[in-house]
């Protein structure tokens, strides 16, 4: 299997970056990169008869709503990198989910952009990029 | 929307302080007197009781069927136990299925449809009424309502309908129809158009005009009497926005506000017990006594048993059938699990949240005992025990409360305004997928139902408790009636799932994920 390397990427500006980094990073060491999306779930969250209803079908929606808004632009503008991309999209808490993914593809590294929250938010919310710094399970970059 | 909610808001205020409130109360009489009646004879004859006994016999009807599914499923309710609560924690879902309505969420939201008002203040009729002893039958019904609910949330799920686009309906209508036609069974059809209009009844009775009008009751106790229909003339224009305007908002304040205050209610009732540790001895002996003594309590024993089972199956809904729409929308490839997830529901509803309510109007001593006798002492008509004040239904509950932790009503009366409007939201969904069933799907069918049921918002407020409580106790046992019928004929089916699951679980083909 060729080596793996798995980047976080929700269209920010600071993901973009991770993405670019990782592009380079996995050209010279000759590594496929897959591109992960997470969208933020938990199934311990409360919703009112009618959201469950509708719940499979908003899920599919969301996820080709990802899909043609996120994943397929970044994977056309990497389309002539020399680099091979792979995507990956899941539901789940997104640095728990993001270290789950890096492990199940077998990657070698993962990278991740950072919002640069700093302070009272981050303390009380938590950052994904800190968190990852906890829990990776291989070498993670955090982009800044 | 939201204008619309201030001006009508606004309007009710200004409406109360100019009309004279003499007549403003002959509006609340006269609505009181139509609704008596006009279903008195409904309530008749679904409380009717054997020939030469008192004992109805719709409370035989729930009891038998819940005893029938407990022996039949080999006491699915303590044997399964343990494997319902890995199944909510999640340990059997496929990690791909993450995103979907989980195990979890299909019972928090029934949950948020049953706890509520029947926990509070049916809780407080039933001991009221049937004295301690109550509290006993009404656990006893609890845990056997686990096999009821089980059986039919299987159903649920097995039958319901996946459209094209992805949603679902499930519910009693569907597996009516579908489970006696794939056994062969005729009349399927018939019962779901009988199930339904009772489910629509139900929906407007004890999920509506009840919440409504002890959420007056609350409220009225803390600011001051003053007409019903002013508070249902609110409710109803809050529950309109929600189901009609589609503010959604609103919906998901209240979903997420009400387990917070659901726990907060038992931490409440824990605290209360704990400090009187010292009579908890004895508030379980008098259950114990009351239970098959009667205590001298109107009814005597049977009163007490009446009691218990008739607010329990009230408050768990078990064999309703109403838990078994809410419960269709989970994601699973084996519909028995959704069975066993929802057997908890009348576990935390009623072993539980019930017990806590009982325990605590017992141990605060609401209840006046006659100092000569032990025995309960009878308010003057002889048709309940007499209470310090003479609080019946939640207010009864408040004064025990409030006996303890002084500033407790308060939060009650918040408690009791969240737990009836979330129980509201719930039921005007099944009201409207039974409504769906029978008219068809359609903007304007169902806004004409979502109407309807915001009127009953205002009818529910405005009457008294009485004709109200028995109005929506006799819709929702009318339901049952139907619903337990169909279980009878379909639990084969169920057994079939269960036999097939409990062996692929022990073989290890069904294996946990995490």
């Amino acid at each position: 299997m060729s080596k793996r390397f798995v980047v976080g990427y929700d269209g920010s500006e600071e993901s973009k970056r991770a993405v670019q980094f990782a592009v380079s990073q996995a050209k010279s060491a000759g590594a496929a990169i897959v591109i992960a999306h997470v969208l933020e779930w938990s199934p311990y969250s409360f919703l009112t008869p009618e959201e469950l209803e509708e719940r499979h079908k908003r899920r599919k929606e969301e996820l080709s709503r990802a899909e043609t808004a996120l994943m397929a632009p970044i994977q056309d503008s990497l389309s002539d990198s020399g680099v091979t991309v792979e995507t990956e999209m899941r539901y789940g808490h997104v640095a728990d989910t993001l270290a789950k993914i890096a492990k199940d593809v077998g990657a070698e590294q993962m990278f991740i952009g950072r919002t640069g929250e700093s302070g009272l938010t981050a303390r009380v919310f938590g950052s994904v990029a800190g968190s990852l710094a906890q829990i990776a399970p291989v070498a993670c970059t955090i982009v800044p | 929307m939201r204008n619309l909610i201030s001006a009508t808001v606004l309007a009710a205020g200004a409406l109360a302080t100019s009309i004279i409130p003499a007549a403003a109360q002959s509006i609340d009489d006269s609505v009181n007197q139509l609704f008596a009646n006009s279903t008195g004879w409904f309530v008749n004859f679904i409380f009717s009781p054997f020939p030469g006994t008192s004992f109805p016999w719709i409370v035989a009807w729930l009891v038998v069927a819940a005893t029938v599914f407990t022996l039949y499923f080999g006491f699915v309710q303590f044997t399964a136990f343990r494997h319902s609560i890995s199944l909510v924690k999640g340990d059997y879902s496929d990690p791909n299925d993450a995103g979907e309505v989980s195990h979890f969420q299909a019972l928090a939201t029934a949950l948020s449809g049953t706890v509520g008002l029947g926990n509070i203040a049916g809780v407080a009729v039933a001991v009221g009424i049937g004295g301690p002893g109550a509290t006993f039958w009404m656990i006893l019904a609890g845990l056997m309502g686990m096999a009821s609910k089980f059986t039919e949330c299987t159903l649920g799920v097995k039958y319901r309908n996946e459209y094209d686009d992805g949603t679902v309906s499930g519910g009693p209508m569907y597996y009516l129809t579908k489970g006696f036609a794939e056994r062969g069974l005729p009349g399927g059809k018939a019962l779901a158009v009988l199930f339904s209009i009772f489910c629509i009844l139900g929906a407007l009775g004890g999920g509506n005009m009840f919440q409504a009008n002890q959420a007056h009751q609350q409220i009225s106790g803390i600011v001051g009497q003053y007409p019903g229909w002013i508070t249902g003339m609110i409710f109803a224009a809050v529950v309109f926005a929600v189901i009609v305007g589609g503010l959604k908002s609103i919906a998901r304040v209240t979903e997420k506000v009400v387990p917070f205050m659901g726990v907060m209610y038992v931490a409440a009732a824990l605290i209360i017990i704990l400090l009187n540790a010292d009579k908890v001895g004895w508030a379980f002996g008098q259950i114990f006594d009351g239970a098959f003594t009667g205590l001298g309590v109107a009814g005597g024993m049977v009163g007490a048993l009446i009691q218990g089972f008739k607010r329990a199956a009230f408050s768990n809904e078990a064999g309703v059938g109403s838990a078994a729409i809410a419960h269709s929308a989970v994601r699973t490839k084996e519909p028995i699990t959704e069975g066993f997830v929802s057997l908890l529901e009348p576990f935390i509803d009623t072993v539980v949240i019930c017990t806590m309510t009982a325990l605590v109007i017992i141990i605060t001593q609401q209840m006046m005992i006659d100092p000569v006798t032990g025995n309960y002492m009878l308010n003057e008509a002889g048709t309940a025990i007499a209470t310090i004040d003479g609080n019946t239904g939640v207010s009864l509950t408040s004064a025990a409360f409030g006996s303890a932790i002084s500033w407790f009503p308060y939060v009650l009366a918040l408690a009791v305004i969240l737990f009836a409007f979330s129980t509201m939201i719930s039921w005007s969904y099944y009201g409207l997928k039974a409504w769906t069933y029978l008219f068809g799907e359609g903007q304007t069918k169902e806004i004409v139902f979502k109407v309807i049921f915001c009127i009953f918002v205002i009818i529910g407020a405005a009457a008294n408790l009485g004709p109200v409580i028995d109005f929506s106790d006799a819709a929702i046992f009318a339901m049952a009636v139907v619903n337990i019928f169909g279980l009878y004929l379909l639990m084969p089916i169920v057994k079939q799932e269960l036999k097939s699951y409990t062996s692929r679980l022990k073989s290890g083909e069904i294996k946990k994920f995490n």
